[in-house]
């Protein structure tokens, strides 16, 4: 049996919403360069008909592995059109079901950066806006940066850590 | 492409394990004429394989793995030593000089090696890693200034098995002769490879597998020089000279005699030991069939990679590499994406980059080199075997700028 699921290898040769949007609405970052994935995502906003906010446009860019590309590529494709609610209410469990085969252990690390990015997305819209933040929205954004930080001292430990052999 | 994995099992080497399967089934430690048989066929594949790197049939310890002739080596010696300083603190005459706990490995080395030498670490002993420069060589002078009165055992990495760098074996050997040290190399990759000659390169032990040079799965073996100091770690029957206790895997052992035997053919044009100075020139003046025939290729990919990519880098050393292997790092994009982009396309290949393991830490060896993590991360390695061609070196000359091209075009990091 292959790693990957053929739902994450049909994302991955052919992902879909990729590039930029100029001016978007709202642009989130998340991973780490240091770790091999980092993520872009924009996000331009709209109004429906009943006048609720939707997601009209999104887009990412990445630099990472099958896992990261292809769950993004498959996030975009299931959010683009929703309520930024709908948006909200999605959850890593969600994506990694409907990618199919399970993913192996050190992989989920890969898959919860589409959902960062797209909640920091959310965010950087709110707060352009000046909306008001939800509760559960600030505690997320905490949680992102915060794991950020983190992951960039581990790197720096490991840097200083090979400085120091190689002294 | 990844034959720096593994290799097939050559054919041949298959027809002449498969007896002994069935038929030349008995184990060597029966007195009975079917224990004897094989027995016979275990003594004749030592010599075969012993002839290969130039050492004696009774220097030829059979281990069921790599990783197990590297930790035989290192905590064999290690408790050697230890053992030899007890009997000296009881006043019992021991045949050892002092010996201390102090052991030196390079920062490159496979993980068995890093692994056995941070366990033995936990039991009180010292470990210097020595560093290597961009191109993954160890300074034979670094050695030099690094043995201590208490050193008991350098071991080195004859060839990387991630950027192919060759070390300067014969100069680490030379140095630790002259300090009495011994001196132990992983050989895993070079082994059948290059000409190595564990007398002129002054090697006390190496390891090798038969599973990297088109023999089975499952068998390695130890080149322990004589009268080396050192204990086992298996310990029952007393088979290999009470140094690897364990019933002998006939046929895998044969299979790595022949996988032996077809690798001296191709690249020392040397039939025996009985080759004396005509097998020497002609090592010598390089009639190297194979591999030869695999430095044009790699030196084809190198070349056709760095010019065909834009911001493509080779890692390792240019000409000290082995005939089979090149690692390259691009910018802007992750490693594993390339791998499973050239697996979609048929070709397959292997990365440093954290994503491809289990853990999420770029290469150790990439990083020794100098590389960030990030360009680690961007890491592929292209390793060729007996049954590559030209053609298979074009279709990758093809498809990989383009699977290059593809994946830049998402990374939010492109130009």
């Amino acid at each position: 049996m292959p790693i990957y699921s053929k739902e994450i290898i049909k994302h991955f040769k052919n992902p879909k919403n990729v590039g930029k949007i100029k001016k978007p609405s709202g642009r989130g970052e998340a991973g780490n360069i240091l770790c091999g994935d980092i993520m872009t995502l924009y996000l331009k906003i709209g109004e429906n008909k009943k006048g609720e906010k939707i997601i009209k446009n999104i887009r990412f860019e990445t630099l990472g592995c099958i896992v990261a590309i292809a769950n993004t590529s498959l996030l975009t494709t299931l959010v683009k059109g929703k309520t930024i609610k709908e948006a909200l209410s999605f959850k890593k469990e969600d994506l990694i079901k409907k990618l199919g085969q399970p993913l192996p252990p050190f992989k989920i690390h890969c898959s919860i950066l589409a959902v960062d990015a797209l909640k920091e997305a959310i965010y950087d819209y709110y707060l352009k806006n000046k909306l008001e933040i939800p509760e559960e929205l600030e505690k997320e954004h905490q949680r992102i940066i915060k794991t950020k930080e983190e992951l960039e001292k581990r790197y720096k430990g490991f840097q200083t850590f090979e400085k120091e052999i190689l002294k | 492409m990844d034959y720096a994995a593994t290799t097939p099992v050559d054919p041949r080497v298959v027809r002449a394990m498969l007896p002994y399967f069935t038929k030349k089934f008995g184990n060597t430690m029966s007195l009975h004429s079917f224990g004897q048989e094989v027995k016979q066929a275990l003594e004749e594949s030592r010599e075969v394989v012993a002839n290969l790197i130039k050492a004696k049939p009774n220097e030829i310890i059979f281990t069921s793995s790599a990783t197990e002739s590297n930790n035989l080596a290192l905590k064999g010696v290690a408790f050697a030593a230890e053992a030899s300083a007890r009997r000296k603190k009881r006043f019992i005459s021991s045949p050892n000089r002092e010996k201390g706990n102090h052991i030196i490995i390079s920062q490159i080395e496979h993980p068995c090696v890093i692994e056995s030498a941070k366990w033995l670490e936990t039991q009180g002993f010292k470990i210097t890693r020595l560093p290597v420069d961009k191109y993954g060589l160890i300074d034979p002078i670094d050695v030099k200034k690094t043995i201590r009165k208490d050193t008991i055992l350098v071991s080195i990495i004859h060839a990387s098995n991630e950027i192919g760098t060759i070390q300067p074996i014969k100069e680490i050997g030379n140095i630790c002769k002259e300090k009495g040290v011994y001196f132990h190399t992983d050989a895993v990759q070079s082994f059948g490879k290059i000409p190595i000659d564990v007398n002129k390169m002054n090697i006390s032990l190496l390891s090798a597998s038969a599973h990297k040079m088109y023999g089975p799965k499952g068998v390695a073996l130890l080149f322990i020089r004589e009268g080396t100091k050192i204990e086992p770690i298996l310990h029952g029957g007393g088979q290999e000279s009470g140094l690897r206790s364990s019933t002998i895997n006939v046929p895998g052992i044969v299979g790595f005699a022949k996988a032996c035997e077809i690798c001296q053919k191709e690249i020392h044009p040397v039939k025996s030991s009985k080759g004396g100075i005509s097998s020497k020139t002609k090592l010598f003046n390089g009639v190297k069939k194979e591999d030869q025939r695999l430095i044009k290729l790699r030196d084809k990919l190198i070349k056709g990679v760095l010019e065909k990519i834009p911001n493509a880098y080779l890692n390792g050393h240019p000409k000290e590499r082995l005939p089979n292997n090149t690692n390259f790092w691009f910018k802007f994009v992750e490693g594993e994406s390339i791998v499973i982009q050239l697996d979609l396309l048929g070709v397959a290949a292997s990365t440093g980059s954290a994503c491809s393991s289990a853990k999420l830490e770029p290469s150790h060896v990439l990083i020794s080199i100098g590389l960030k993590p990030e360009e680690a991360h961007g890491s592929l390695r292209l390793t060729l075997g007996r049954w590559t061609t030209e053609k298979d070196i074009n279709f990758v000359l093809k498809v990989l700028p383009e699977v290059i091209k593809k994946l830049r075009k998402i990374s939010p990091f492109k130009r």
